[in-house]
Parts: C-alpha cells; structure tokens; sequence
C-alpha cells in the first residue's frame, strides 16, 4: 500500500507456488506472537482498565477491577467537546490533505512516468520531512507564524487579521500543523495507484467526446479510489489520536485540546486509568468501525 | 493527453510549490542550527558554527540522542527480522488465515498512538514491569514491524520465482536458496524497510511519552523544551540526522532509477 514507495513496485507481480506447512508457520509465528502479546493483549488491557472502579481505600491512582461501564458515560459526558473537536479537525484536515495531495501524485505518478530520475528526485522531496523531527517541524511553523514574525506583521499590516487577533492557537493553525504533518501520508498511497493507472483510459474518453472534468469524474476518479480510501485511512486516524499540534507549546492552545490531550493528562498527569481507557477504547471503536466498512468494501488484500 | 492538462505548466508549477511548502520548516529547522542563540532558538541572533561544532556543550540533547539512536537500533533489528519472515510468509504461501494475518498486520498502523502509547503502559504497570529503554523498545518494534512487512512485501512480489526454480533444479537445498537466491534479491527492500523502521522508531513520541518513564528519547527531548525554548543544539542534530538519511535515500533511489533507465532504453 502506501509505503510500497519505498520499495521496488514496478516491476510485474508473479503469483507464488502455493504450499503451506511448517515453513510457513516458521515464518508467521515469530511476528504474529510479538504482534499478539504486545499489540492486541494492551488492548484487551485498555478494555479491562477502562471498567476498573476506584479502590476502597481511596488512593490516588488506585483502582480495583469491576464492570464500571459509567466511566463510559464519565469521559461522554465531561470530554464530548475534545472528542467532537478531534473529529471534526481530522475531516477537515483529511480533506485538505486530499485535494493538496492529488494533483502532486498525478504528477509524480502520470507525468514523470518516463522520467524516472526525476520521479525518484521527486519522491524523495515528498518523503523528506519524515526525516526530520516533525516536533521540530511543528515549533518551526510555530516560529514562523508568530505574532512578531514577518509572516504575521504582514497579515495584520494588510488588514486581513486584526492585532488583537492570533493565528497560533486557533482552530485554524492547529488544522495547517495537522494538514501539513500527514500530507505524505495521503500522497504516497494515492501515487502508488496513480503510478499503476492506465492512461490509455484517457484517450479511450476523450475518443468518446468526454470532456476532461468528465473523464476525470468517470475513469481517473474512480480507479484510483483505493489509493484515496487508504490514504484517507492513514491521515485520519493518525490525526484523530494526534495531540501534539494541538498543545499550547505547539500550534494549539487551552481552546484546542483534543481527545489525545485528555488521554495524555488523565493517564501520566492525574493517574485516572480508567477515564483514559474509556477515551481510548472510544477513539479505536470508531476507528475499527471505520477499518471494518474499507474491509468490507475491498477485503483485506490491498490493506497492506 | 495534452487536452487533458489545463495549461501544460500549471501541474508542474503546482507540483514544485506544493513540495517548496513541504519543505519550509525543514529549511527553517537547518538554518536555525547555526542560530548563535542563547536560550530560546525563536529570533535570528546571528550566524555561528558553534552549535555544530559544541553539539554536547548540551549534555542533556546528547544523552537523548544516544538513547534514540539506541532504540532505533535495536527495535529496527527486531522489526525487520520479524517483518521480513512475515512478508515472505504472506507473498509465497497460500494458507486459509491470510485475511486474518493481513488484518492483524494493517492494525497497528491504524492504531492511534495514543491508544497504542496508554494500552503498552496500562500493560506494562499491571505487570510490575518498570518503564524506561526496555519497554521502549518492546513498544517500537509493535508499530515498526507492520510497515517492514508492507515494504518488504512489495519486493518479495516482484521477484520471479523461476530463479528459485532455477536454485532447486541446480540441486541446491532449500537453506542454500533462500541465503544465495532470494535474500541478495531482497536486500534493497530490506534495507529500505530498515531506514523507514529507524526513521519512525527515531521521530516517535507519543508511545515512547507513555513507555519511557525517566528515560528521555530525542523527540521527548525536544516536547518537554517546546515550553521553555527548544536550544539550537537539537536543530543541529535533526539537521545532521536529516543530511545523512536524505543522502542515502537518495543514493538508493538514484541508483534503482539510472538501472531502471537503462531497462527502458534496451526495450
């Protein structure tokens, strides 16, 4: 899927010789046990921790296990403004991602297709930023967009904010940082897909006295809807359970605390377990849900 | 084709300022690094070489650096032995779980590291297990290890099981196929599976911010600065890092694409 970039995919995919056995036991087991042990029993943990009810004896941080589904109602009802807020920025910046990121795969995938120099160079520029620190990243956006800098002495002297008015911290800077941070996430799937596209279907819709928006809509659009299906699937979740550009030493402010924000506090700041839990087990439900509908719509082949 | 394009410069243009924009806060990061700053690394107080030549004037960014490079290293060594196994299994064998094992795999990707980070650390505390580098690193393999199968995977599917075939008909056993047939063909897939399990391992925070108790990692070096002023030390060494990871990504794609040109030309 996405990350087939890195990889070799250009080349034809031959089907292998079907056997089964020891060897393949041999060579699942060792990554499906790790898998096992510290993937999905710490989430069997959260399900138990999220039920626990606070101990007797009153401590802080202590906490017996039970069936306490009101720490569901709890995190409801005390954090539905951070679990809205997480939500809505992740479909916007999902979206934004999308439309940013579409046009420059279709260059990269279409139009570079016989210049593979060039595509490579390319390729490399959209992948740079995974490396260098993306918290770094996120503090020079905040450098860059602070009220003093040249960016918003400008803004402010055009009259399009007023100085009583600051991008840091709004809604709006914490959806750049979020857009900005995950854009590679969205381009390499959909280049993977384009990078396949057949653009011989072009001529055929053309020849067909389509125009261009319409072959868009009818050839381009369509086939390469995997790619934006798996690329949405890695923006959104990731941003869903992203707290960092909304924190106020970043991009964000006390206005912008997302459903991360309250996991981070409640786990390692107030040592309330199963509020935590609750918040987390929320957020996977509505990610499993949403893996479960691409699952049933494309099975499981081009997941990975 | 060319009816297609609206304007034959416009996509080309678009693509060159969008990566121009991606590109912003890396050129900012860069420059910063020889920021001749004192405690916050916001204003522009000059141009030195200090920084770069004094990186461990910062004990501190040091010591964060060598427990980063630490756990990458390690956690990379594990996922990509696991995930390499697992890729293979998946792109040669056929067996009945396949849907199952392709699901299991793509869920920790879309994991948010939130969930990832508290279910780990719920874990870890009932089982009396202290945090510091070890669960750390317990905690990198998980989320390295799917992206190592789903590069190394898109490598194993494009090698031609005819020279295999070839390996067998020459009487060569099994162990002898796989060390001297299929492993030298993988390697480019491995090594880039690698660079990118470093590569996450070396930028995470949010799960190691769970898992790492006392134990500070450079990403959780630069979180818990973000509030003071991060120093122009940590640009450099994300600058250093950046230089030296870039260079070899490029490397490796310079040299796929020119062999890649050469296949275009003999057809």
């Amino acid at each position: 899927m996405a990350f087939a970039a890195f990889g070799s995919s250009s080349a034809t995919e031959h089907k292998g010789p079907t056997k089964s056995g020891a060897i393949v036991l041999a060579l699942l087991m060792p990554g499906l046990i790790y898998l096992g042990l510290f993937f999905f029993t710490p989430l069997f943990s959260l399900i138990i921790t999220s039920l626990q009810a606070p101990a007797e004896t009153g401590g802080i941080g202590e906490y017996v296990y039970a069936f306490n589904v009101e720490n569901y109602v709890y995190v409801v009802d005390n954090y539905l403004p951070q679990i809205l807020r997480s939500f809505y920025y992740a479909t916007v910046a999902t979206v934004v991602a999308l439309l940013i990121s579409y046009p420059l795969a279709y260059f990269i995938g279409v139009k570079l297709r016989n210049r593979p120099l060039l595509k490579s160079l390319m390729l490399t520029l959209v992948i740079a930023p995974f490396f260098i620190s993306f918290l770094l990243r996120t503090i020079a956006w905040k450098s860059i967009f602070s009220d003093g800098g040249a960016v918003m002495q400008t803004v402010y002297s055009l009259g399009l904010m007023q100085p009583s008015e600051h991008f840091l911290g709004s809604d709006f800077a914490v959806i750049f940082g979020l857009t900005y941070n995950f854009i590679p996430f969205m381009t390499l799937p959909l280049y993977t897909t384009l990078e396949r596209f057949d653009t011989r279907l072009l001529e055929a819709g053309s020849d067909l006295y389509a125009n261009p928006s319409k072959v868009f809509m009818k050839v381009t659009l369509p086939i390469t809807t995997p790619g934006i299906i798996s690329g949405t699937l890695l923006v959104f979740i990731p941003i869903a359970g992203d707290y960092v550009n909304a924190s106020r030493d970043f991009l964000g402010s006390a206005k912008t605390s997302m459903i991360g924000t309250m996991v981070e506090s409640d786990f390692l700041q107030n040592w309330d377990y199963p509020s935590a839990s609750a918040l987390s087990v929320l957020l996977m439900a509505v990610i499993v849900i949403l893996v479960a509908t691409y699952v049933r719509s494309a099975g499981t082949e081009d997941l990975l | 084709m060319k009816r297609f394009s609206i304007g034959k410069l416009t996509l080309p243009m678009y693509s060159v300022l969008a990566i121009a924009f991606m590109l912003i806060p890396i050129v900012y990061t860069i420059i910063f690094s020889f920021n001749d700053s004192n405690r916050g690394n916001t204003t522009w107080k000059g141009f030195t070489f200090d920084k770069w030549l004094g990186v461990c004037n910062r004990p501190d960014v040091c010591d964060a650096l060598g427990n980063s490079l630490l756990i990458g290293g390690i956690s990379t060594l594990i996922a990509t032995i696991l995930g390499t196994a697992l890729a293979i299994g998946l792109v040669r064998y056929k067996f009945k779980a396949r849907a199952l094992v392709n699901l299991a795999l793509f869920l920790p990707m879309a994991t948010p590291e939130v969930v990832l980070g508290a279910g780990l650390a719920g874990l870890f505390f009932n089982m009396g297990f202290a945090p510091g580098l070890l669960t750390v690193t317990i905690a990198h393999v998980v989320f390295c290890l799917s992206f190592v199968v789903v590069t190394v995977k898109a490598r194993v599917q494009t090698l031609d099981p005819v020279l295999e075939e070839a390996g067998r008909d020459l009487y060569a056993n099994p162990t002898q196929v796989f060390w001297k047939i299929t492993f030298p063909l993988l390697v480019p897939g491995i090594v880039s599976a690698a660079l990118l399990s470093f590569s996450l391992s070396f930028d995470d925070f949010i799960i190691t911010y769970f898992n790492s108790g006392e134990v500070t990692t450079f990403p959780k070096f630069i979180y818990v600065a973000a509030a003071r002023g991060v120093p122009a030390e940590a640009n450099v060494i994300a600058s250093a890092v950046f230089i030296a990871t870039i260079l070899l990504v490029l490397i490796v794609q310079i040299n796929g694409a020119v062999k890649r040109k050469k296949l275009l030309k003999v057809k």
